[in-house]
Protein backbone atom coordinates (compact mmCIF):
# COMPACT_ATOMS: atom_id res chain seq x y z
CA UNK A 1 0.00 0.00 0.00
CA UNK A 2 0.95 3.59 -0.61
CA UNK A 3 0.97 6.38 1.98
CA UNK A 4 1.04 10.04 2.00
CA UNK A 5 0.64 12.52 4.78
CA UNK A 6 -0.22 16.02 3.66
CA UNK A 7 2.69 17.88 6.46
CA UNK A 8 0.70 21.17 5.94
CA UNK A 9 -2.16 19.67 7.85
CA UNK A 10 -0.52 17.31 10.50
CA UNK A 11 -0.98 18.78 13.79
CA UNK A 12 1.23 16.02 15.71
CA UNK A 13 -2.13 15.04 17.44
CA UNK A 14 -0.41 11.56 17.07
CA UNK A 15 -3.61 9.51 16.87
CA UNK A 16 -2.17 7.37 13.79
CA UNK A 17 1.29 6.78 16.11
CA UNK A 18 -1.38 4.95 18.26
CA UNK A 19 -3.03 3.36 15.74
CA UNK A 20 -0.41 1.78 13.66
CA UNK A 21 3.27 2.08 15.87
CA UNK A 22 4.48 0.38 12.79
CA UNK A 23 4.12 3.05 10.36
CA UNK A 24 4.14 6.25 12.03
CA UNK A 25 6.19 7.84 14.58
CA UNK A 26 7.62 11.06 15.68
CA UNK A 27 10.92 12.58 15.18
CA UNK A 28 12.35 14.81 18.48
CA UNK A 29 10.91 17.57 17.28
CA UNK A 30 7.45 16.05 17.49
CA UNK A 31 7.67 16.08 13.92
CA UNK A 32 5.70 12.97 12.23
CA UNK A 33 7.91 10.38 10.13
CA UNK A 34 6.20 6.87 8.51
CA UNK A 35 6.86 4.38 6.05
CA UNK A 36 5.16 5.60 2.93
CA UNK A 37 5.27 1.84 1.05
CA UNK A 38 4.26 -0.42 4.52
CA UNK A 39 3.65 -3.72 4.22
CA UNK A 40 -0.35 -4.73 3.18
CA UNK A 41 -0.27 -7.06 6.11
CA UNK A 42 -0.20 -3.33 8.04
CA UNK A 43 -3.39 -2.27 6.00
CA UNK A 44 -6.01 -2.65 8.77
CA UNK A 45 -3.85 -0.30 11.11
CA UNK A 46 -2.72 1.83 8.75
CA UNK A 47 -6.70 2.27 7.36
CA UNK A 48 -7.69 2.97 11.29
CA UNK A 49 -4.53 5.30 11.38
CA UNK A 50 -5.94 7.22 8.47
CA UNK A 51 -9.67 7.47 10.48
CA UNK A 52 -8.74 8.37 13.97
CA UNK A 53 -6.80 11.68 12.38
CA UNK A 54 -8.44 14.88 13.40
CA UNK A 55 -6.60 16.45 10.62
CA UNK A 56 -7.55 14.14 7.88
CA UNK A 57 -3.94 14.58 6.75
CA UNK A 58 -3.54 10.93 5.96
CA UNK A 59 -4.44 9.12 2.36
CA UNK A 60 -4.16 5.61 2.30
CA UNK A 61 -3.60 3.83 -1.55
CA UNK A 62 -4.06 -0.19 -1.29
CA UNK A 63 -2.73 -2.13 -3.49
CA UNK A 64 -5.19 -3.44 -6.35
CA UNK A 65 -4.19 -6.76 -4.99
CA UNK A 66 -4.07 -6.52 -1.13
CA UNK A 67 -7.14 -8.31 0.70
CA UNK A 68 -8.31 -7.15 3.75
CA UNK A 69 -11.62 -6.68 5.36
CA UNK A 70 -11.16 -2.68 5.64
CA UNK A 71 -13.30 -0.54 3.63
CA UNK A 72 -12.35 0.79 0.76
CA UNK A 73 -9.63 3.48 0.98
CA UNK A 74 -10.61 7.16 0.54
CA UNK B 1 -23.18 -8.91 6.53
CA UNK B 2 -24.89 -11.83 8.15
CA UNK B 3 -28.75 -11.58 8.79
CA UNK B 4 -30.20 -12.66 11.45
CA UNK B 5 -33.50 -11.95 12.71
CA UNK B 6 -32.39 -8.81 14.77
CA UNK B 7 -30.32 -7.24 12.40
CA UNK B 8 -32.05 -4.06 12.04
CA UNK B 9 -33.54 -2.80 8.52
CA UNK B 10 -33.87 0.74 8.86
CA UNK B 11 -31.85 2.60 11.65
CA UNK B 12 -31.78 6.18 12.53
CA UNK B 13 -29.39 8.07 13.90
CA UNK B 14 -30.41 11.14 16.35
CA UNK B 15 -27.18 14.07 16.19
CA UNK B 16 -25.44 15.22 13.10
CA UNK B 17 -22.18 15.93 14.12
CA UNK B 18 -19.18 13.60 14.41
CA UNK B 19 -20.66 10.98 16.06
CA UNK B 20 -23.38 10.50 13.87
CA UNK B 21 -21.77 10.84 10.80
CA UNK B 22 -18.94 8.45 11.53
CA UNK B 23 -21.26 5.62 13.10
CA UNK B 24 -23.61 5.85 9.95
CA UNK B 25 -20.05 5.59 7.90
CA UNK B 26 -19.49 2.94 10.03
CA UNK B 27 -22.51 1.22 9.36
CA UNK B 28 -22.09 1.08 5.83
CA UNK B 29 -18.57 0.34 6.62
CA UNK B 30 -19.69 -3.09 8.54
CA UNK B 31 -22.32 -4.08 6.14
CA UNK B 32 -25.75 -2.08 6.72
CA UNK B 33 -27.58 -1.92 3.38
CA UNK B 34 -31.07 -0.72 4.87
CA UNK B 35 -32.43 2.59 5.37
CA UNK B 36 -30.61 5.21 7.21
CA UNK B 37 -31.61 8.53 8.29
CA UNK B 38 -29.64 11.21 10.17
CA UNK B 39 -31.46 13.51 12.44
CA UNK B 40 -30.06 17.08 13.23
CA UNK B 41 -31.33 19.88 15.00
CA UNK B 42 -28.97 22.62 13.39
CA UNK B 43 -29.40 22.91 9.70
CA UNK B 44 -26.46 21.90 8.56
CA UNK B 45 -24.33 19.05 7.04
CA UNK B 46 -21.67 17.52 10.12
CA UNK B 47 -19.15 20.32 10.59
CA UNK B 48 -15.45 19.93 12.63
CA UNK B 49 -16.18 21.33 15.56
CA UNK B 50 -12.95 21.77 17.49
CA UNK B 51 -11.85 24.73 14.52
CA UNK B 52 -14.85 26.81 16.40
CA UNK B 53 -12.59 28.08 18.86
CA UNK B 54 -9.42 28.11 17.38
CA UNK B 55 -9.30 29.06 13.52
CA UNK B 56 -12.52 29.86 12.64
CA UNK B 57 -11.91 32.87 15.47
CA UNK B 58 -8.60 33.88 14.35
CA UNK B 59 -9.11 33.81 11.03
CA UNK B 60 -8.70 37.92 9.49
CA UNK B 61 -12.45 37.45 7.59
CA UNK B 62 -15.69 34.89 8.24
CA UNK B 63 -14.54 31.70 7.90
CA UNK B 64 -16.98 28.94 5.60
CA UNK B 65 -18.20 26.35 7.22
CA UNK B 66 -15.85 23.70 8.41
CA UNK B 67 -17.48 20.75 6.43
CA UNK B 68 -16.92 16.90 7.29
CA UNK B 69 -16.15 15.02 4.03
CA UNK B 70 -19.25 12.68 3.55
CA UNK B 71 -18.16 9.45 2.77
CA UNK B 72 -19.01 7.81 -0.90
CA UNK B 73 -21.96 5.56 -0.56
CA UNK B 74 -23.49 6.88 2.92
CA UNK B 75 -26.58 6.86 1.39
CA UNK B 76 -28.59 8.41 4.09
CA UNK B 77 -31.67 10.44 4.44
CA UNK B 78 -30.54 13.54 6.12
CA UNK B 79 -33.09 15.65 8.53
CA UNK B 80 -31.66 18.91 8.92
CA UNK B 81 -32.44 21.73 11.00
CA UNK B 82 -35.20 19.10 12.84
CA UNK B 83 -34.42 18.77 16.05
CA UNK B 84 -35.50 15.05 17.78
CA UNK B 85 -38.01 15.99 21.18
CA UNK B 86 -38.94 12.59 21.81
CA UNK B 87 -38.01 8.80 21.91
CA UNK B 88 -39.99 6.28 22.58
CA UNK B 89 -38.02 2.80 23.06
CA UNK B 90 -40.98 1.08 23.36
CA UNK B 91 -42.68 1.65 20.31
CA UNK B 92 -39.36 2.82 18.11
CA UNK B 93 -39.98 5.55 17.20
CA UNK B 94 -38.60 8.90 17.25
CA UNK B 95 -40.31 12.11 17.42
CA UNK B 96 -39.06 15.56 15.65
CA UNK B 97 -40.27 19.15 16.26
CA UNK B 98 -42.60 19.21 13.77
CA UNK B 99 -44.65 16.43 15.36
CA UNK B 100 -43.38 13.98 12.76
CA UNK B 101 -42.70 10.21 14.02
CA UNK B 102 -39.82 8.81 12.43
CA UNK B 103 -40.15 4.82 13.33
CA UNK B 104 -36.81 2.91 13.08
CA UNK B 105 -35.68 -0.81 13.62
CA UNK B 106 -32.31 0.21 15.37
CA UNK B 107 -31.12 3.76 16.78
CA UNK B 108 -28.39 5.66 17.63
CA UNK B 109 -28.29 8.58 20.40
CA UNK B 110 -25.69 10.85 19.00
CA UNK B 111 -26.77 14.13 20.39
CA UNK B 112 -24.12 15.48 21.90
CA UNK B 113 -23.71 18.04 24.77
CA UNK B 114 -24.80 21.92 24.58
CA UNK B 115 -23.06 24.67 26.59
CA UNK B 116 -23.74 25.09 30.27
CA UNK B 117 -25.82 27.63 30.92
CA UNK B 118 -26.31 30.86 33.46
CA UNK B 119 -27.90 29.51 36.31
CA UNK B 120 -31.83 30.35 35.45
CA UNK B 121 -32.12 31.91 38.96
CA UNK B 122 -29.89 35.08 37.90
CA UNK B 123 -31.33 37.73 36.23
CA UNK B 124 -31.42 37.31 32.39
CA UNK B 125 -28.16 38.08 30.55
CA UNK B 126 -27.08 41.10 28.57
CA UNK B 127 -27.06 41.03 25.16
CA UNK B 128 -23.57 40.04 24.11
CA UNK B 129 -22.88 37.65 26.61
CA UNK B 130 -22.28 34.72 24.52
CA UNK B 131 -21.64 31.04 25.01
CA UNK B 132 -19.56 28.56 22.25
CA UNK B 133 -21.01 25.07 20.80
CA UNK B 134 -22.42 25.58 17.44
CA UNK B 135 -21.43 26.93 14.27
CA UNK B 136 -23.84 30.15 14.81
CA UNK B 137 -22.22 30.32 18.23
CA UNK B 138 -18.74 30.61 16.50
CA UNK B 139 -19.95 33.01 13.74
CA UNK B 140 -21.79 35.44 16.05
CA UNK B 141 -18.91 35.37 18.66
CA UNK B 142 -15.67 35.97 15.83
CA UNK B 143 -18.15 39.08 15.03
CA UNK B 144 -17.51 40.49 18.76
CA UNK B 145 -13.81 39.76 18.74
CA UNK B 146 -12.98 43.43 17.40
CA UNK B 147 -9.42 44.39 17.92
CA UNK B 148 -9.06 47.05 21.34
CA UNK B 149 -12.44 45.58 23.02
CA UNK B 150 -12.52 44.22 26.09
CA UNK B 151 -13.54 40.29 26.50
CA UNK B 152 -14.00 39.14 29.35
CA UNK B 153 -13.94 35.22 29.64
CA UNK B 154 -15.44 33.43 32.20
CA UNK B 155 -14.42 29.53 32.76
CA UNK B 156 -10.60 28.72 31.80
CA UNK B 157 -11.12 25.36 31.04
CA UNK B 158 -10.03 23.63 27.53
CA UNK B 159 -12.55 25.86 26.01
CA UNK B 160 -12.55 29.27 27.59
CA UNK B 161 -8.77 29.03 27.39
CA UNK B 162 -8.66 28.97 23.53
CA UNK B 163 -11.27 31.44 23.29
CA UNK B 164 -9.04 33.92 25.88
CA UNK B 165 -5.94 32.97 23.59
CA UNK B 166 -7.77 33.60 20.14
CA UNK B 167 -9.50 36.92 21.32
CA UNK B 168 -5.24 37.79 22.10
CA UNK B 169 -4.50 37.00 18.41
CA UNK B 170 -7.26 39.38 17.37
CA UNK B 171 -6.01 42.12 19.31
CA UNK B 172 -8.33 42.61 22.49
CA UNK B 173 -8.28 42.88 25.94
CA UNK B 174 -9.06 39.72 27.71
CA UNK B 175 -9.67 38.68 31.18
CA UNK B 176 -9.81 35.08 31.93
CA UNK B 177 -12.21 34.25 35.13
CA UNK B 178 -11.38 30.65 36.86
CA UNK B 179 -13.26 29.52 39.97
CA UNK B 180 -10.79 27.03 40.73
CA UNK B 181 -7.40 27.53 41.94
CA UNK B 182 -5.67 26.53 38.23
CA UNK B 183 -6.95 26.80 34.98
CA UNK B 184 -7.94 23.15 34.25
CA UNK B 185 -7.15 21.80 37.74
CA UNK B 186 -10.16 19.00 37.96
CA UNK B 187 -9.34 17.72 34.42
CA UNK B 188 -5.44 17.85 34.57
CA UNK B 189 -4.08 18.62 37.88
CA UNK B 190 -1.99 21.73 39.37
CA UNK B 191 1.42 20.87 37.51
CA UNK B 192 -0.48 20.94 34.35
CA UNK B 193 -2.59 24.11 34.77
CA UNK B 194 -0.31 26.08 36.48
CA UNK B 195 2.02 25.65 33.32
CA UNK B 196 -1.19 26.41 31.25
CA UNK B 197 -1.74 29.65 33.66
CA UNK B 198 1.68 30.68 32.95
CA UNK B 199 1.27 30.69 29.41
CA UNK B 200 -2.28 32.65 29.38
CA UNK B 201 -0.35 35.58 31.25
CA UNK B 202 2.50 35.20 28.68
CA UNK B 203 0.20 36.12 26.52
CA UNK B 204 -1.02 39.24 27.92
CA UNK B 205 -4.25 37.68 29.51
CA UNK B 206 -5.14 39.11 32.78
CA UNK B 207 -6.06 35.65 34.57
CA UNK B 208 -7.68 35.70 37.77
CA UNK B 209 -8.28 32.72 39.80
CA UNK B 210 -10.20 31.79 42.92
CA UNK B 211 -12.83 34.08 41.33
CA UNK B 212 -16.44 33.96 40.23
CA UNK B 213 -18.52 36.23 38.46
CA UNK B 214 -21.78 36.94 40.40
CA UNK B 215 -23.39 39.46 37.63
CA UNK B 216 -23.05 41.80 34.98
CA UNK B 217 -24.04 45.47 34.09
CA UNK B 218 -25.94 46.67 31.16
CA UNK B 219 -26.84 49.92 29.33
CA UNK B 220 -30.69 50.92 29.33
CA UNK B 221 -31.25 48.85 25.98
CA UNK B 222 -29.61 45.74 27.39
CA UNK B 223 -26.19 45.52 26.49
CA UNK B 224 -23.11 44.56 28.07
CA UNK B 225 -21.15 47.13 29.92
CA UNK B 226 -19.07 45.48 32.73
CA UNK B 227 -18.82 42.39 34.93
CA UNK B 228 -18.74 42.32 38.81
CA UNK B 229 -17.02 40.00 40.17
CA UNK B 230 -16.84 37.83 43.61
CA UNK B 231 -13.82 40.00 44.87
CA UNK B 232 -16.54 42.63 44.78
CA UNK B 233 -14.46 44.39 41.65
CA UNK B 234 -16.02 45.55 38.45
CA UNK B 235 -13.99 44.89 35.35
CA UNK B 236 -15.72 47.23 32.37
CA UNK B 237 -16.49 44.66 29.65
CA UNK B 238 -17.33 45.37 25.79
CA UNK B 239 -18.66 41.23 25.51
CA UNK B 240 -18.34 38.11 27.46
CA UNK B 241 -17.91 34.41 26.92
CA UNK B 242 -19.71 31.88 29.03
CA UNK B 243 -17.22 29.01 29.16
CA UNK B 244 -18.54 27.15 32.01
CA UNK B 245 -18.39 23.58 30.50
CA UNK B 246 -20.28 21.27 28.63
CA UNK B 247 -23.77 19.64 29.40
CA UNK B 248 -24.45 16.17 27.55
CA UNK B 249 -27.98 16.94 25.47
CA UNK B 250 -30.64 14.71 26.67
CA UNK B 251 -33.37 16.83 27.48
CA UNK B 252 -35.60 15.29 24.58
CA UNK B 253 -35.12 11.35 26.64
CA UNK B 254 -36.60 13.27 29.69
CA UNK B 255 -39.69 11.43 29.62
CA UNK B 256 -38.45 8.09 27.49
CA UNK B 257 -37.71 5.84 30.29
CA UNK B 258 -33.98 5.69 29.90
CA UNK B 259 -31.51 6.27 32.78
CA UNK B 260 -30.34 9.53 32.40
CA UNK B 261 -27.59 10.17 34.88
CA UNK B 262 -25.27 13.67 33.38
CA UNK B 263 -25.70 11.31 29.72
CA UNK B 264 -27.19 8.37 28.59
CA UNK B 265 -26.24 5.54 30.94
CA UNK B 266 -24.79 2.71 28.89
CA UNK B 267 -23.61 -0.83 29.27
CA UNK B 268 -20.08 -2.04 27.95
CA UNK B 269 -21.77 -2.24 24.63
CA UNK B 270 -22.57 1.40 24.49
CA UNK B 271 -26.43 0.20 24.61
CA UNK B 272 -28.73 2.82 26.42
CA UNK B 273 -29.96 1.48 29.45
CA UNK B 274 -33.70 1.87 31.10
CA UNK B 275 -33.34 3.39 34.54
CA UNK B 276 -33.90 -0.30 36.06
CA UNK B 277 -30.86 -1.20 34.16
CA UNK B 278 -31.73 -3.38 31.32
CA UNK B 279 -30.51 -2.58 27.98
CA UNK B 280 -33.24 -1.29 25.20
CA UNK B 281 -33.33 -3.53 22.29
CA UNK B 282 -31.87 -1.89 19.26
CA UNK B 283 -30.82 1.47 20.99
CA UNK B 284 -27.43 3.04 21.32
CA UNK B 285 -25.48 5.83 22.33
CA UNK B 286 -22.00 6.92 21.52
CA UNK B 287 -19.83 10.75 21.92
CA UNK B 288 -20.60 12.92 24.38
CA UNK B 289 -23.28 11.91 25.33
CA UNK B 290 -22.73 8.58 26.43
CA UNK B 291 -22.06 7.48 29.74
CA UNK B 292 -20.04 4.47 29.41
CA UNK B 293 -18.20 2.31 32.18
CA UNK B 294 -14.80 2.33 31.65
CA UNK B 295 -11.92 -0.50 32.64
CA UNK B 296 -9.16 2.50 33.41
CA UNK B 297 -11.72 4.00 35.40
CA UNK B 298 -12.13 0.58 37.31
CA UNK B 299 -15.62 0.22 35.57
CA UNK B 300 -17.49 3.02 36.77
CA UNK B 301 -18.69 5.01 34.08
CA UNK B 302 -17.71 8.12 32.40
CA UNK B 303 -18.54 10.70 29.58
CA UNK B 304 -15.41 12.08 27.61
CA UNK B 305 -16.39 14.87 25.56
CA UNK B 306 -13.23 14.30 23.00
CA UNK B 307 -13.16 14.01 19.76
CA UNK B 308 -11.82 10.56 19.47
CA UNK B 309 -13.75 9.13 21.60
CA UNK B 310 -16.68 9.90 19.07
CA UNK B 311 -15.15 8.59 16.60
CA UNK B 312 -14.14 5.26 18.57
CA UNK B 313 -17.20 5.05 19.92
CA UNK B 314 -18.85 5.14 16.72
CA UNK B 315 -17.44 2.04 15.57
CA UNK B 316 -18.40 0.16 18.50
CA UNK B 317 -22.09 1.54 18.34
CA UNK B 318 -22.33 0.38 14.55
CA UNK B 319 -21.16 -3.39 15.93
CA UNK B 320 -22.99 -3.60 18.81
CA UNK B 321 -26.34 -2.31 16.74
CA UNK B 322 -25.54 -4.84 13.63
CA UNK B 323 -24.38 -7.73 16.02
CA UNK B 324 -26.54 -7.75 18.72
CA UNK B 325 -25.68 -11.39 19.72
CA UNK B 326 -21.50 -10.77 19.55
CA UNK B 327 -21.35 -7.25 20.94
CA UNK B 328 -17.69 -5.78 21.73
CA UNK B 329 -17.47 -4.02 24.93
CA UNK B 330 -16.18 -0.31 24.07
CA UNK B 331 -12.53 0.32 25.51
CA UNK B 332 -10.82 2.40 23.54
CA UNK B 333 -8.14 4.40 25.04
CA UNK B 334 -9.64 8.55 26.03
CA UNK B 335 -7.42 11.10 24.29
CA UNK B 336 -7.53 14.56 24.03
CA UNK B 337 -6.00 17.76 22.57
CA UNK B 338 -5.56 21.54 23.29
CA UNK B 339 -3.87 24.16 21.21
CA UNK B 340 -2.60 27.32 23.26
CA UNK B 341 -0.56 30.07 22.38
CA UNK B 342 1.31 27.52 19.97
CA UNK B 343 1.85 25.26 22.02
CA UNK B 344 0.31 21.61 21.49
CA UNK B 345 -1.28 19.74 24.54
CA UNK B 346 -1.46 16.34 24.30
CA UNK B 347 -3.14 14.01 26.71
CA UNK B 348 -3.67 9.80 27.06
CA UNK B 349 -6.00 8.32 29.66
CA UNK B 350 -8.13 9.38 32.66
CA UNK B 351 -6.05 12.18 34.15
CA UNK B 352 -9.10 13.95 35.97
CA UNK B 353 -9.12 10.70 38.46
CA UNK B 354 -5.26 10.76 39.21
CA UNK B 355 -4.78 10.87 42.88
CA UNK B 356 -0.79 11.55 41.92
CA UNK B 357 1.31 13.54 39.39
CA UNK B 358 4.74 12.61 38.34
CA UNK B 359 6.50 15.32 36.38
CA UNK B 360 9.00 14.00 33.84
CA UNK B 361 10.21 17.39 32.51
CA UNK B 362 9.09 20.50 32.95
CA UNK B 363 10.57 23.90 30.82
CA UNK B 364 8.09 26.58 30.72
CA UNK B 365 10.40 28.65 28.47
CA UNK B 366 11.23 25.81 25.97
CA UNK B 367 7.19 25.31 25.93
CA UNK B 368 7.73 21.13 27.38
CA UNK B 369 5.80 19.79 29.77
CA UNK B 370 5.42 15.94 30.61
CA UNK B 371 3.45 14.75 33.53
CA UNK B 372 1.85 11.16 33.74
CA UNK B 373 -1.12 10.63 35.96
CA UNK B 374 -1.42 7.56 38.84
CA UNK B 375 -4.09 6.46 41.02
CA UNK B 376 -3.54 3.98 43.50
CA UNK B 377 0.25 3.95 42.15
CA UNK B 378 -1.17 2.90 39.00
CA UNK B 379 -0.54 4.84 35.72
CA UNK B 380 -4.03 6.22 35.00
CA UNK B 381 -3.18 9.17 31.97
CA UNK B 382 -0.36 11.49 30.47
CA UNK B 383 -0.10 14.63 29.22
CA UNK B 384 2.54 16.55 27.34
CA UNK B 385 3.02 19.85 25.99
CA UNK B 386 5.82 19.79 23.16
CA UNK B 387 6.46 16.58 23.61
CA UNK B 388 3.78 14.67 21.65
CA UNK B 389 6.00 11.89 20.50
CA UNK B 390 6.85 10.43 24.83
CA UNK B 391 2.48 10.19 24.57
CA UNK B 392 3.21 6.97 22.77
CA UNK B 393 4.89 4.60 25.15
CA UNK B 394 1.97 6.00 27.86
CA UNK B 395 -0.46 5.17 25.28
CA UNK B 396 0.49 1.37 25.16
CA UNK B 397 1.12 1.06 28.61
CA UNK B 398 -2.47 2.36 29.52
CA UNK B 399 -3.51 -0.19 26.89
CA UNK B 400 -1.79 -3.20 28.25
CA UNK B 401 -3.48 -2.17 31.84
CA UNK B 402 -6.73 -1.72 30.37
CA UNK B 403 -5.90 -5.59 28.78
CA UNK B 404 -5.49 -7.05 32.19
CA UNK B 405 -8.21 -5.81 33.77
CA UNK B 406 -10.70 -5.87 31.26
CA UNK B 407 -13.70 -8.81 30.94
CA UNK B 408 -14.17 -11.12 27.89
CA UNK B 409 -16.03 -9.92 25.68
CA UNK B 410 -18.71 -11.53 26.08
CA UNK B 411 -22.38 -10.85 27.15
Amino acid sequence: MQITVDMNLCESHGQCVFAAPEVFSFDDEDYLVYDAAPSDALLDKTMQAAAVCPARAITVTANPTATTDAPAAQ
Amino acid sequence: MSTSPTTPRSIVIVGASLAGLRTADALRAQGFNGSLTIIGDEPYLPYDRPPLSKDVLTAPTPAPLTALPLPDGLDARWQLGRPAVHLNPSARTVTLADGTQVPYDGAVIATGSTARAWPARRPPLPRGVLTLRGWQDAVALRAELIPGRRLVVIGAGFLGGEIAAAARVRGLDVTLIESAAQPLEGAVGTVAGSFVAAMHREAGIDLRTHTTVSGFHATDDGRITGVHLSDHSELPADAAVLALGAVPATDWLADSGIALENGVRCDPYLRALLTDGTAVPGLVAAGDVARVPHPLAGDTSVTLGHWTNAVEQAASAAHTLLHPDEPKPFNGIPSFWSDLHGARIRSVGLPGLADETRIAEHDLVGRRLEVSYHKDGQLIGALTIGRTRRLAAYQRELRALRDAVSHPATS
